[in-house]
Formats: C-alpha cells, structure tokens, sequence
C-alpha cells in the first residue's frame, strides 16, 4: 500500500456538496482534501442554469446564515434575478436566480484554490478503506491511499452512472463526464444499502437558431435581493429567459414514439423524480392538457447554448428534434447537447445519524445527491453540515444538528434520516410545519448564532448580524414603549404620515400591527432609533403577523421538548417488552437521536412514545 | 411540565358503581372547572382552598343544570400528578359523565391519553418505577375487542364521511402549496373566494356532525329500546339481568314528565335507553295490565324491539298480537325461560317473522353473549344518515379541526395571504388524519403531484 499523504477530512466528489463540505471543513481548521474526477468541471450545474426559487432559495440563505458558499458564489455570478411569490406572504417568497454556470464553477474554484487547509486533487476514489467499523482512508484508480479520519461522501449521481438516450445507452456521469463504478461495490462491501434513483435534462439548443420573438419575454426584477446577508450591492440582470409551449403535434410525435422512451419499455429501473418529469411522462400522466410550458434559458454569458426548461426527456435523438421543431420559436433550432436520462446509485439515507454520519461506519459521512436527493441547493446545505459535523468528528467537538423549527436544513435532513425517501428528494416549503417562522428574510437570525458558535462566520458576519439584531431588538423596545393616546394633536400627526387615526390609547406596536403602516411611516413622527430597512422589515414582519407566528412559535415549544431529549445510542429496543414489535423493529432500524425524531417515524405511535419515554426515565436515561 | 396542556378524563372505569369521577390535571385545571361548576355558596373556585368538599352544580353553558356534584382541588405539588388537579364526583351516569367531560374540553382541556395522568405522576416524580411499570401496562391494554368491534362498524360509516371531509380539505391545501410551490409552472390560480366557499362547506359538515341531535346520537342519548311482551314473559327479569349484567348501571335521569324514569343499560359500551322501565319495573300493577296497548306506543318510537315470547308456554293471541307490532321493525326476538322445559320451538315463531330467535335464560343467562353480539351488529345498521362520532377522543378531535377551519376562514375573510390560509388549513387536516390514521405532508405532496402538471 503506497500511503500518499494524510488528512483530517476528506471529500469525495467536487459538486455543490462537495464543495461546501471541504470548505466547512477546512475553514474550521481541519486539514482537508477534495477530490473529484475533472478539476475542470468543480461546482458544475449539469441540469438547469439557475440557483433557487421556493424552499430552494430559502435553502440557500440558510448556508450562507450558516457561513457557507452557495449564496456569496451566486450573488456574484449571476446574470438574472426574481422574486417569485411577490403576491403572497414573506414566508413563501423567495430569490431565484439565472446563474451564468462557467462563471460559477470559476468562482467556486479560486475560492476553494485560495482557502487555507484544503488541498484539490484530480482523483477517482475507488475504495474506502475501514478498520473496527472505522474510516481509515480511500485508495484512487492510481493506486495511492490517503489516511484519514473522516470521510464525505458527495458523489452525486456519479455512483455507477448510466446514461440512457433512447436506444443508445452507455456507462457514464453527467455532461460527458465518467462514471465511479468501483467505489459502488466499495460500499457495498462495506454493508451500505444502496437505491437506484434516476433523473434527467432536456437538450442545451444553440441560440442562434432560435426565434425569440415567437415567445415571451420574461426580465429579471430590479432593486436589492440576494442570496447572501453580507452582500448589499443592487442586482445587475444581464439576460433575459423566454417563454414558448408545446401543442398537440408536439404531443402527437411523442405519443406516437412512446415505445421508444426508456421509461416505458423498462430500460429504465431506476425511481425518477414526480416533480422533475420527462417531457413523455408529462403527457402520458396529464394527457387533457392540451399545452406544456418551456422556458429558455441561457447558459451563461459567454455561449450560445440554451438550456430547455420543462422538455427534459431520455427520447432516442431522432424524436427528440422531430418534436423540438414543433414547438413556436423552435421551429429551426439546432440541438447543441441532446436531453438524457442518467441513472445513478445513491445510499439510503435511513443508515445515517442527523449529523450525516453513517450509523455503523464512523467517521464515514454522505451529503448531497448520493443520499437520495435533488437540486443543487439540497446537496450543498447537505455538504455544509456534513463538513462542519466531521470537523466536529475530528475535533470531538458537539455536533451540529438543526431542528425542523430552525430551518429548512433541519427539515431537509430530518425527513431524510427519519422516513428516509423513494425518490430524489427536493425540498419544498409544503415539507415545512413552521414555514412562517423559517422565512428567508430571518435566515441569519435564526442560523448565524450557531455559525458564530461554531466558527464559521466572519468577523465581518458577526459584527453585521450583532447589528441587526441590536437595531431590531431596540426598535422593538421602543415601539413597545411609546404610548400614544387619540389626542387631536397625534390623530393629526397620523393622518398627515397616511395612517388611520386612533381612538384609544395603544402602544406604537399596536399600530404597526395595522396594514400598510411601515416603521418609516412612523419613524417620522416618533422618536424611533434609526434602524436599516433590512431591520425595519425584521419589525415590521414580526409584529404585523405576530398572532400567526406566535400560533407557530407555541407549537414548535412544544415540540421541541421532545427533540431536547437525545436517547442513548447504546439502547437496546428489544429489550422493551412493552412496546409493540412493529416499534421496536423500526426504532432498531432508524434509532433516532432523539423522542422527537422517534415520534415521527411510521409505525412508531403516541403509545408507543410514552413507553419509550416511560422506559427512559425510569432507567435515568435522559 | 408548566407548558403541558391540562388535560382531562373520566377517571372512573365504566363498570364501577353509581358515582363517576371527572379528572382535570395540569396549569389551567381550576379555571377551567370554574367555567363549569357553581358552587352554592357562589364563590370563585381560586378561594377555596385545598382539600375542601366543595357542593355545588355542573352547568352547560345555557346554563342549565347537569348534574349536583362535589369537587376537590388538590393545588400542586400536593396531587397525583403533582399538577393542579380537580377531580369532580358525580353522579356516575356515563351519559353524565360524558357531558361533563365535554363540558370540560370545551372550556379548554384536552382529553387525556391512556395513562396520561399516571404518567405525569411518574415524570413529575410522584410515582416510583414499580407503579411506573404498570402504567405501561395500563398504557398498552387493550381496549374490549367487543366493543372495538361494534364501533369499528360505526366507525366505518364515520371515517368515510371524515374522509371525504379531510380529502375535500386535502385538495384545496395542495392547491395552494402547488401554487406556492410551483409559481412558475402552470398550477391553476387559487381564488380566496372559492377557498372561503369550500372550507364553509367543511364547516357546516363537522358543525352538523357536532349537533346534539344528530351526531353520535346513540352513544349521546341512548339506542331507544323496548321491552315487549305478554304479561309473565319475563320483562321486568330481562331488564334486572342486563342491569346487573351491566354493573355500570348508569343513572337514573329525571326525565320530562314526573312519572317516566329513562334507564340506560350498557351493553359493551352501546348505551340502550330502556324505554318506560317505570312501567315495567311495576309490572304487577301497571304495564303488565295495561299490556298491548302500552306496546302499541313503545314499538311505534323505539330504535331497538326487544321482543319477548316465553318459551315454556304455547304461543297465545296475544303473543301473535306482538308479531303485528313487530312487523317491519328492528327486532331481535328473544324466546324467555330456556332453563325450564321447553314447549315453544324456533319453527313455530319462525311461521311469523324472519327475525332471529335467540334462547336465554334470565336465571342462567344462557343465550345472553349472542343476544349482544346481535344487538351490537343492528347498532351498525342504525343511524346510517348521521354520522357517529365513536367517543369524546373524536369529538374532541372533530371540534378541534373546526376550531382551526374557522380560523382558517377568518383568515381568508381578513384576506392574509393563502400561506397564511394553509397554516389553519394544516392544523384541521391535522386533527382530521389523528382520527383516519393517515399523514398529511406525504398526502399534500401526493396530492400536488396527482392534480398539477409540474416540473422542469
């Protein structure tokens, strides 16, 4: 065995959880490597240009509150941005941005390039070296081995890759890139159960062959929105995205191709996702819609490539322009990449701890794509708490575990670890019970305390979020403090600054709890410390909507009672002859950290819980 | 535990003698008994002090009277718990009961889970780890699987229309989280009218289900029972076996006129309203001699005939007179006095009605366990218009879920956003799938992805 060197941490596979994960690690001083197969092709997007968008973009502001990458990256890479559900309420808006992908993986690079502690190398990890159920280290293709204490695995859906166009099938990874077959029987070997997940991209059209003017235009939204707390520069949109539909002889030529489609003669095995389908499965599945939606959307600044949102689909070549040119604009566009389908083995996310750790195999952990799930943004919160928890590992430090009511990671993996998943997993904000509390526009308050804790916030986050949080709480103070009574003479001040006058005596608070009354308004008649707008917003949220987040608030309280009581690892459920065997059977399967976790398991009931509780008490467990 | 809900139960087991005990444990415990209970000397239950027996009555909220009872508060630490606990005694009645229970939840308890309070008490530290132990036995009993059965048959009738419910409410939730989901894909827009008109429509459900008239009625009021026969055949006998057989004989109520008493007799866990047991208890001077005619009247009201022939005798005029009565009527046929020779057989009464026909013997009690099976299963068939809300679990959970669609409504009308809509919406769907037994996230996202087109 020829041992290359030794690390404290090291990642396997460079994608958007591989990079958090190396980076988080080495940040908190862990001596760090991060392999991948092409040096190249770092925090590459093989599927759609865009970072975001419901529970995605609230994903990412929680890895920047929480000291990580994706947010800063994005911000200054990207060539157009929107707020989408501007019409409802904060808690569901949400920043989704175009990004430009070269630019991106650049940026990503030079910042992985230049972080203290972590080390880059082109490498094809074939297997993971154990000793006692323990990491030892990862031997490559090359033959060398590097020693380690801890390992990450990001391998996306690089794990024995399958790429399917129609008939043409072949071993492969995303975007012409190779596949790791060997690492998959590593793992196996190991005692990891693996899934088959399947997913898929529509062609990449060159844009000169495109005509635009048959669609809709659609621009970015002006004005500051960001992905990340510390960025405070207006948005630059460069690019526009366009809109065009399929018809009936779009559908025509798919329904009459269907027995060529993958999915349907069973060359497929794999489990796709329902919230990602193939332009055919579309069709068979919603056959009364007479139209689909697809968006355009450049690849970046610098090519001509169009990425085709909504035609995703695995069609042999052939099909796949036949029913391309049916479409308006369409009509004479060049396919620069064909749409594929890539099958891929992923681990199944019951085998780990809520810090991403295997269960059986310590020091081993999993992030991103290869636990079961989809999007960039699920794979880098991933990577970021997988990487903070092995530096936690290495260090014998606590572990960093969110709970549902802190955030949408905490949700993420928590559903992940505890129901496990049979599909790529994607986040949405429906997954979320406390949605009005995990807002995008608090992600720092609720997250960069531990990321302040922990290490990972900058001098420059900290004393940004010391502030804000300073300004909110004095503001509040304040508002609470002044009283007013419905004297002319403050009836008068009101309806100059445009509120509704009063007739009893209220605190400010009170008013502002009114619509349409902003800390500004007020600001100008009031003795009010002058706070940021991003602060007033803070204010103003919470109390215009304190009935309903105070509602949440309560029952995350309650529940959180529950998650604060951490069960022993060591404990022995068959042993308890009172809870049913449905319930001992699952909690030996899952063994949850915590009565909270154990409480949402399937099959686990309310019964079942207070002999649990019962038992550990008795026992002086908790 | 300060931030745990108070919770509430009837605290005596049903079987146990005439008085019932209501317990309510945990922060709110006093005021909440002070809604409901009026002491005689008109003091606010916060100065009593502890220990003491405090006379008074139960009220509903019209103000009408429930029940005289005696209440005691044990103020923490000083309970079983070691929470405040009110414990009120009253008359046993399990339809009294029930009613203060309910009275109870809705002044802002919970219904208590199996073993709850004794659970507290082992958390809190009232209890040591050998009593611990049966708790987990009492928390892991089984209910009756007799009564399991014949609610199950009800329940049947009851989670299918709490389902339509839930599914109704299921789909304009998924609505909305599609819409917010998915702004960019081509989800149907969502109208706060309509989503007002269709939880409105919910509402005016789970209300009527929750009316006193219709809902639950049978557990509520009583399955309306007769008692018919010619004199002799062994009335008044049946009725103080299954009143012995019950030993939960429950209480006596005073009825509307002074010379009716309603009894109720617990036949595993179905309550029958013995109808004019008055009049049958005295059988010598009263019904006995009134005969037919009284018979006339009870078979024309009651939901359940039991129809009595005596089984040492030959069928007499008037026995054939009862089979008239009887006629398209929910009957179960009882031939009296297996124990004594027997003359009348099955064949002969089967010339008369298709009705079953069960042997028994009031002195044996041969015959009974079949009689109840019977009588559970005809239970099943009754009532098939309302819904039947099986016990105050349910109810509770049922007006809890309106509470919250309420809300729901409110919010709508007030015109907050439809995430804010979705968050009452959730917590009814909630409440509504504790009672079917089905989760809601996986079900919402099972929804978005049958209904909407969505994806990239």
């Amino acid at each position: 065995m020829f041992v290359a060197d030794k690390y404290d941490v090291i990642v396997i596979g460079a994608g958007h959880a591989g990079i958090e994960a190396a980076l988080s690690a080495a940040r908190l001083g862990c001596k760090t490597l991060l392999t991948t197969l092409s040096l190249e092709n770092l925090a590459m997007m093989p599927c759609n240009p865009s970072i975001g968008g419901p529970a995605k973009g609230h994903l990412v502001r929680e890895i920047d509150a929480l000291g990580g990458e994706m947010g800063i990256a994005a911000d200054k890479t990207c060539i157009q941005f929107r707020t989408l559900n501007t019409g409802k309420g904060f808690a569901v808006q949400a920043l989704r941005a175009q990004a430009d992908k070269k630019i991106y993986q650049a940026a990503m690079k030079s910042v992985c390039e230049n972080t203290e502690n972590l080390d880059l190398k082109q490498l094809l990890i074939e297997e993971i070296l154990t000793e006692e159920n323990k990491i030892k280290g990862v031997t490559c293709e090359t033959g060398e081995t590097f020693l380690t204490d801890a390992v990450i695995l990001a391998s996306g859906t690089y794990l024995s890759g399958r790429i399917i166009i129609g008939e043409s099938i072949f071993d492969g990874g995303p975007n012409g890139q190779r596949a790791a077959i060997n690492l998959s029987s590593s793992l196996k070997n190991l005692g990891v159960k693996l899934m088959r997940f399947k997913t898929g991209t529509p062609a990449r059209v060159d844009g000169r062959t495109v005509d635009f003017d048959k669609m809709e235009i659609q621009r970015g939204d002006e004005g500051m929105q960001n992905f990340s707390f510390m960025t405070d520069t207006p948005v630059d949109n460069k690019i526009c995205c366009y809109l065009t539909y399929t018809n009936e002889r779009t559908h025509e030529i798919l329904r009459k191709n269907l027995h060529r489609a993958p999915m349907a003669n069973g060359v497929i095995e794999g489990i796709g996702p329902r919230y990602c389908p193939s332009i055919e499965s579309k069709i068979i599945r919603f056959p009364d819609k007479d139209r689909h939606q697809l968006f355009l959307e450049p690849e970046g600044l610098n090519t001509q490539e169009y990425y085709v949102q909504g035609m995703s689909t695995s069609m042999p070549a052939d099909v796949q322009i036949d029913f391309l040119h049916t479409i308006p604009g369409l009509e004479n566009a060049r396919i620069m990449r064909h749409g594929y389908a890539i099958e891929y083995d992923c681990i199944d996310p019951l085998q780990l701890k809520p810090t991403l750790e295997f269960k059986n195999i310590s020091g081993f952990f999993s992030a991103g794509q290869s636990n079961g799930t989809s999007g960039y943004e699920e794979a880098a919160a991933q990577g970021l708490i997988a990487g903070i928890n092995a530096a936690a590992f290495v260090k014998k430090t606590e572990p960093l575990i969110l709970k549902r009511s802190e955030g949408y990671i905490g949700v993420l993996i928590d559903d992940l670890v505890t129901k496990g998943t049979n599909e790529p997993y994607r986040m949405m904000t429906s997954r979320a019970e406390y949605r009005l509390l995990l807002r995008q526009d608090n992600a720092d308050l609720r997250l960069t305390p531990y990321a302040i804790k922990i290490g990972l916030a900058s001098d420059e986050r900290t004393k940004k979020f010391e502030q804000k949080s300073f300004e909110i709480k004095s503001a509040t103070e304040k508002l609470n403090e002044i009283i007013i009574t419905p004297s002319a003479e403050i009836n008068q001040k009101l309806s100059a600054a445009g509120i509704g006058e009063i007739h009893n005596t209220m605190a400010l608070a009170e008013i502002m709890r009114r619509p349409n009354v902003t800390y500004e308004m007020l600001e100008k008649i009031f003795e009010l410390p002058k706070i940021s707008e991003q602060s007033a917003k803070q204010v103003e949220i919470s109390l215009f909507y304190s009935g309903y987040i105070q509602k949440q608030k309560e029952l995350a309280e309650k529940l959180d009672k529950l998650e604060s009581k951490i069960i022993p690892a060591d404990i022995d459920y068959n042993s308890m002859q009172n809870l049913r065997v449905e319930a001992r059977e699952k909690l030996s399967e899952i063994r949850p950290h915590s009565i909270g976790q154990a409480s949402r398991i399937s099959g686990v009931s309310p019964a079942d819980i207070s002999v649990l509780i019962v038992w550990l008490e008795s026992f002086g467990k908790i | 535990m300060k931030n745990e809900d108070t919770i509430c139960a009837i605290a005596t087991a049903p079987g146990n003698s005439g008085v019932g005990i209501i317990r309510i444990s945990g922060e709110n415990s006093i005021e909440i008994a002070d809604k409901i209970f009026f002491p005689a000397n008109k003091k606010s239950l916060a100065d009593f002090s502890d220990r003491k027996i405090i006379f008074g009555h139960i009220k509903n909220f019209d103000g009408k009277i429930i029940d005289e009872v005696i209440l005691l508060i044990m103020r923490s630490p000083k309970s079983y718990t070691k929470e405040n606990v009110v414990e009120i005694q009253s008359h046993g009645g399990s339809v009294v009961l029930r009613e203060i229970l309910k009275l109870t939840l809705e002044s802002g308890a919970r219904l208590a889970e199996r073993g709850e309070f004794t659970k507290r008490a082992f958390l809190n530290g009232r209890i040591d780890l050998s009593q611990a132990q049966a708790v987990l036995d009492i928390i892991q009993a089984k209910t009756s699987t007799a009564l399991d059965a014949a609610q199950n048959r009800l329940a049947g009738k009851t989670s299918k229309k709490i389902r339509e419910i839930r599914s109704e409410i299921l789909e304009v939730l998924a609505h909305i989280e599609a819409v917010i989901d998915f702004p960019e894909d081509d989800v149907d827009e969502i109208f706060t009218d309509d989503i007002r008109k269709k939880i409105f429509v919910q509402i005016e459900k789970i209300s009527n289900f929750l009316k006193n008239k219709n809902s639950g009625k049978i557990l509520r009021e009583g399955l309306e029972t007769a008692i018919i026969g010619k004199p002799n055949v062994g009335k008044s006998s049946l009725l103080n076996f299954l009143a012995e057989t019950d030993r939960a004989i429950v209480t006596e109520i005073p009825g509307t006129t002074r010379d009716s008493i309603e009894e109720f007799i617990n036949i595993r866990g179905v309550p029958l309203k013995i109808i004019d047991t008055a009049g049958i208890r005295n059988s010598e001077n009263i019904v006995e001699k009134i005969g037919i005619d009284k018979a006339k009247n009870f078979a024309e009201t009651a939901e359940l005939i039991l129809a009595l022939f005596d089984g040492s005798k030959n069928l007499s005029e008037e026995d054939e007179e009862i089979f008239k009565l009887i006629e398209n009527k929910n009957a179960v046929i009882l031939l009296t006095k297996s124990d004594l020779p027997q003359i009348l057989t099955e064949e002969q009464i089967k010339h008369f009605t298709n009705e079953k026909i069960f042997s028994v013997s009031t002195k044996t009690g041969e015959g009974f366990e079949k009689v109840f099976d019977e009588i559970i299963n005809r239970v099943g068939n009754i009532d098939a218009e309302n819904i039947f809300v099986r016990d105050e679990r349910e109810a509770d959970l049922l007006r809890r879920s309106l509470k919250h669609l309420q809300e729901a409504e409110k919010t709508a009308e007030n015109n907050f956003g439809i995430d804010f809509i979705s968050i009452d919406l959730r917590a009814a769907l909630e409440l509504l799938s504790e009672i079917t037994g089905e989760s809601v996230t996986e079900d919402v996202i099972n929804e978005i992805f049958s209904k909407f087109c969505i994806g990239k």
